[in-house]
């Protein structure tokens, strides 16, 4: 046997697993020991289920010798993001309000991760409820960048992509609300993709923005995208906005090459705000695509520039919907002293969300609050109908849009903490894929001379998410510089 | 139109109730200020004919049948509940009007 | 000065689905506390509601039925305040676009129609039950009835007194019961009637400072609360107070409303579309669908009663009054009873039998057909209107065959003329009295002895024939 078993990616692990190589016990010890080892410095994990993961891991092995079929995730090893819930353990979202939450279902996609055999490892950090772009904003503890412990993971689903980074899971799982997955994977260098609104069920995913939020898969390569993502995709009868579209196989289609395909530069993303490295890099990779036959065209996505200003009426507004039943009747964090019902809302909401969710909260209720709806909430979902018609005409000259992920790498610890809208900018070439519901994905394009990873990020037509694999599998077969693992991992 | 005062504040953090305390107060009457002054560019943009969009899925009627599926165990229903008798959910003395 | 009152009802009705309006919970509140609950219904982290179709074809049936437009495109929105009821904080609910709009409903007070406008019919979510028995500064919420679908009527300011008010709810509950969507109790809170009544000059086109009434719990509740809505307004009004737009409740024991302090924040529900529901779209199939499956309602029934069966207004109205009663009248028509005399023993025998044993007719396992053919008994002379008023209670209790019954019994009438006039002349002989004044001119007396020969043949006896052996016996003499 390999005695780094978790460095292989998902698809490699259920090869080996099949062929009676290695088994999933194995594969798990494997990481259950590297995890030991490296989550010290990395603290991408709240938990790690160490005796629920060696009993399952068991079970597929049993069911392989017994010549079942445990699924095309057998005895693979994945972790996900805390705010998906689950049975096992508790499901906290980083937050102090949900500190001792036991989830009494699985969300959708833990059930479609059992069915596919996937091995689960445990829950992953994150900016509380999701709400960050560095992770900075977990109430639980700080997890760093292994690329560099000095720096930020990206956020919110930093410990989704720091664990993968770290290789302390095979493949991983996050949400991505405004750039939640594709930010972090850039940060991080791996792979993340936000399918298109719709394909994933957000059952079971705790909803920060209902209207944006998309759950999605980390992984080590393209490859392991095409077959994660098929396996957590469907229509659900539980999610009104869940598409009822077949789910294609990508991984038939992944190695059709890009030949003749038409990627779309947008001249508002090319600016001269971007980080110089970071183009450089973007610029090579473009030219990689090229080579692989893509044709490269100038398009215009013209509304950009206001794309920031919806995202953040949208996903404020939604939120403060959305955390309005944390009050400490059913479940969640109440205060000891309540003597009121008054009280009992007021105290523990405000001892149990942290600032960042209370700045959102307040925010949200603010633009949604009697004579603000429609200057900011209906006028910020017009314009996201000017947002989705820029993608729609665009996607008439171009399969596949490219730009950087963000314009810059990681940020250092506490560099955007003292300003909310500094931090709220960096996410200004993610928003718009969530606003126009659009499939993205983030994958790494080599390193800048900081030593960290830069992202490019692949934009594509709804539910075109075949074409994102398709091209990100080309860029890698096409000697896309290989990072290497991180220092941390 | 931006520009939030303490009062603003207040009225929202009532509305969501919050309890903010005075540094928290004056913060958040910054920060929301200057975060809605940057959003105010949205004042330029003419969106007259413009339909709201609610959804990007271009998908209506979507429904479940009239059937009954199972409930949550008693033992579920309270797992989490902060304060429970085993039959309801306990709060403090709800007032009328409250 | 004179004041006339204007009031407006908003109805809330628990639709009578299987499941819940958003989740697969069973919608019966009546089960123990909180055990018809689930992880959306206690809007729990992550969840996601799902519309059920059921309370979609529910509520258009009510809109057709109250002659609404159906909207072509409607949405659900979300309505958000703040109380331990309220699972998720907001409420799934219909904002600017409600399903049905628009409608009418006619009613009748005092002999004189009158119509009241329906502003509009809308989706929503019922909220959990406090209960404030528990003690100790402490109160319990059951969330079984969190999530069941619940339908909002409202009207015009269209009703200018509490009895229009109370027969307005008298008609609209009869129409909700004919659709057979809700249990319409209004003791258990399925129906739930909140007035907001104002009061302005006489004359006046222009509406007075509006109160709304909340607790209410009887439709005569209701009439009582108008009733001193209406004198607390205009007392106030005369002595130079105004009157404060505001929520009260009412107190049924003292007979009086009562302010609710709220917090005018509280009103700022901030709606907007929930994210997570699909458009309602109805396209003219769907509406026409509905509108086929829609019973009789019961005015055109009542109407029918009255000009194709020629019943009286009273009979008609008695019938018609619920859809069981109306339909076992139409049942038992078809199986060829005359519609007056089915009419008779249904507003008379039946109804009084059922009444004293607290039942209605759906209790009643006499079948319509069976009623019809027991009419018909009569009729041919089978039996006498005597022996049908003495089996009825036994049909009523166990149902079965009334022809099978009498002749099983026995009871089939004596038309026998020469048994009868064999009992004709032993009547006269032990009552020479009576026999006597019917010789002497006194035609009446001959009731006492038909009464005689009756309870001689135990009310076999055929009574026609009776008075006439008799008549003829005495006259011959």
């Amino acid at each position: 046997m390999s005695a780094e078993l978790f460095r292989l990616s998902a698809h490699e692990t259920t090869a080996r697993i099949r062929s009676g190589d290695t088994n999933a016990r194995e594969v798990t010890e494997s990481y259950l020991a590297h995890i030991e080892s490296v989550e010290p410095k990395v603290d991408a994990y709240l938990d790690v289920w160490r005796e629920p993961a060696r009993a399952r891991a068991e079970a597929i092995d049993a069911a392989i010798a017994a010549g079942q079929n445990p699924g095309p995730l057998a005895g693979v090893p994945v972790a996900i993001k805390d705010n998906l819930c689950t049975r096992e353990g508790r499901t906290t979202c980083a937050s102090k309000m949900l500190e001792n939450f036991e989830s009494p279902y699985d969300a959708t996609v833990v059930e479609k991760l059992d069915a596919a055999g996937a091995v689960l490892l445990g829950k992953l950090n994150l900016d509380e409820f999701a709400m960050g772009s560095t992770n900075e904003n977990s109430a639980v503890k700080v997890t760093r960048n292994p690329w560099d412990s000095d720096r930020v993971p990206g956020g919110s689903s930093g410990g989704a992509a720091a664990c993968l980074a770290a290789n302390e899971a095979a493949f991983t799982l996050g949400s991505d609300t405004g750039g939640s997955i594709r930010l972090p994977a850039s940060f991080c260098g791996c792979l993340g993709m936000k399918p298109t609104y719709g394909r994933v069920s957000r059952y079971g995913l705790v909803a920060f923005a209902s209207s944006l939020d998309q759950i999605g898969p980390f992984t080590k390569d393209a490859e392991d995208l095409a077959l994660i993502l098929a396996a957590i995709a469907g229509k659900d009868p539980r999610d009104a906005t869940s598409a009822d579209l077949p789910v294609p196989d990508y991984s038939s289609t992944m190695r059709d090459g890009v030949s003749g395909s038409r990627i779309g530069l947008p001249k508002e993303y090319f600016t001269d705000a971007l980080d110089g490295e970071v183009g450089k890099q973007v610029d090579a990779a473009l030219q990689a695509l090229k080579g692989e036959g893509a044709e490269l065209v100038e398009i215009s996505l013209p509304h950009t520039e206001y794309a920031i200003a919806v995202y953040y009426i949208i996903c404020t507004a939604e939120a403060s919907s959305n955390l309005a039943r944390f009050d400490g009747v059913r479940y969640g964090y109440r205060h000891p002293d309540a003597a009121s019902v008054e009280d009992l809302y007021r105290l523990s909401k405000s001892e149990g969300f942290g600032l960042e969710v209370q700045r959102r909260i307040l925010l949200g209720t603010y633009v949604l609050s009697s004579g603000y709806y429609d200057a900011y909430y209906l006028k910020a979902q017009k314009a996201r109908g000017l947002l989705r018609r820029d993608f729609d005409e665009a996607f008439t000259r171009c399969d596949v849009i490219a730009t950087p992920t963000s314009p810059t790498t990681a940020y250092k610890f506490g560099e955007k903490m003292d300003d909310p809208l500094q931090m709220y900018l960096g996410d200004i070439f993610t928003t718009s894929a969530n606003l126009a519901g659009i499939p993205g994905l983030s994958m790494p394009c080599g390193l800048a001379s900081n030593g960290m990873p830069v992202g490019l990020q692949l934009l594509g037509k709804p539910f075109d998410e075949a074409a994102l694999i398709r091209t990100a599998y080309a860029y890698e077969k096409s000697g896309a510089p290989t990072l290497g693992p991180a220092p941390l991992g | 139109m931006a520009k939030i005062t303490l009062e603003d504040v207040d009225y929202v953090a009532g509305l969501a109730h919050l309890t903010l305390n005075p540094e928290t107060r004056e913060a958040m009457a910054r920060d929301l200020g200057s975060i809605l002054e940057y959003i105010d560019q949205l004042e330029r943009l003419d969106t007259s004919g413009v339909e709201p969009m609610m959804h990007v899925l271009d998908v209506t009627n979507v429904y479940r049948e009239d059937t009954v599926g199972e409930s949550l165990s008693q033992e579920d229903a309270f797992k989490n509940a902060p304060k429970t008798d085993g039959e309801y959910f306990l709060v403090p003395k709800i007032l009328d009007g409250e | 000065m004179e004041y006339e009152p204007v009031i407006g009802l908003e109805v809330h009705v628990e639709i009578n689905s299987r499941s819940k309006v958003f989740c697969a919970c069973l919608n019966n509140f009546h089960s123990p506390p909180n055990s018809n609950v689930c992880p959306v219904c206690l809007g729990m982290p992550g969840v996601l509601p799902v519309l059920n179709v059921a309370m979609v074809d529910a509520s258009m049936a009510v809109g057709l039925a109250l002659n609404c437009t159906i909207s072509r495109w409607s949405k659900m929105d979300r309505k958000h305040y703040f109380y331990p009821d309220l699972a998720k904080s907001y409420q799934i609910s219909q904002y600017d676009l409600p399903l049905c709009h628009d409608g009418y409903l006619d009613i009748e007070v005092d002999g004189a129609s009158k119509r009241v406008g329906i502003t509009r019919a809308h989706m929503e979510e019922d909220t959990a039950r406090n209960t404030h028995t528990i003690g100790g500064g402490i109160s319990g919420v059951d969330f079984n009835r969190c999530g069941v679908p619940l339908l909002e009527i409202v009207t015009e300011p269209d009703i200018f007194s509490a009895d229009e008010a109370f027969a307005y709810l008298t008609a609209l509950k009869q129409i909700l019961e004919y659709l057979n969507v809700s249990d319409c109790n209004m003791e258990e809170g399925s129906l739930r009637a909140e007035p907001n009544i104002s009061v302005r000059p006489k004359g006046s086109t222009t509406l007075g400072v509006k109160t709304e009434v909340k607790n209410v719990a009887s439709f005569s509740g209701v009439r009582k609360a108008i009733e001193f809505e209406i004198k607390r307004q205009v007392k106030a009004l005369d002595s130079g107070e105004a009157v404060v737009q505001e929520t009260r409740g009412w107190d049924a024991d003292r007979g009086i409303t009562v302010s609710q302090r709220v917090k005018e924040s509280a009103h700022d529900y901030r709606y907007f579309p929930d994210p997570d529901l699909m458009p309602v779209v109805v396209d003219d199939a769907w509406e026409e669908r509905i509108r086929q499956s829609l019973p009789e309602l019961p005015q055109a029934r009542k109407r029918r009663f009255r000009e194709d069966l020629d019943l009286s207004e009273y009979d008609a109205g008695v019938v018609g009054m619920t859809k069981d009663l109306a339909d076992y009248f139409d049942a038992a028509v078809v199986a060829g009873a005359p519609a007056k005399q089915a009419a008779n023993w249904i507003t008379g025998e039946i109804l009084a039998t059922l009444a004293e044993r607290k039942s209605d007719i759906t209790a009643c396992k006499m079948k319509p057909e069976a009623l019809a053919s027991m009419i018909g008994l009569i009729g041919d002379g089978t039996i006498s209107g005597t022996i049908a008023k003495e089996l009825l209670p036994d049909l009523i209790e166990s149902g079965g065959d009334p022809k099978a019954i009498v002749e099983e019994r026995g009871l089939v009438q004596i038309s026998d003329s020469a048994e009868l006039e064999e009992l004709a002349q032993a009547i006269i002989r032990d009552h020479p009295g009576p026999a006597q004044e019917f010789r002497d001119g006194n035609k009446k007396a001959i009731g006492f002895l038909v009464g005689q020969a009756m309870k001689a043949t135990k009310g076999k006896g055929n009574p026609k024939l009776i008075n006439q052996i008799l008549t003829d016996a005495l006259s011959q003499e």
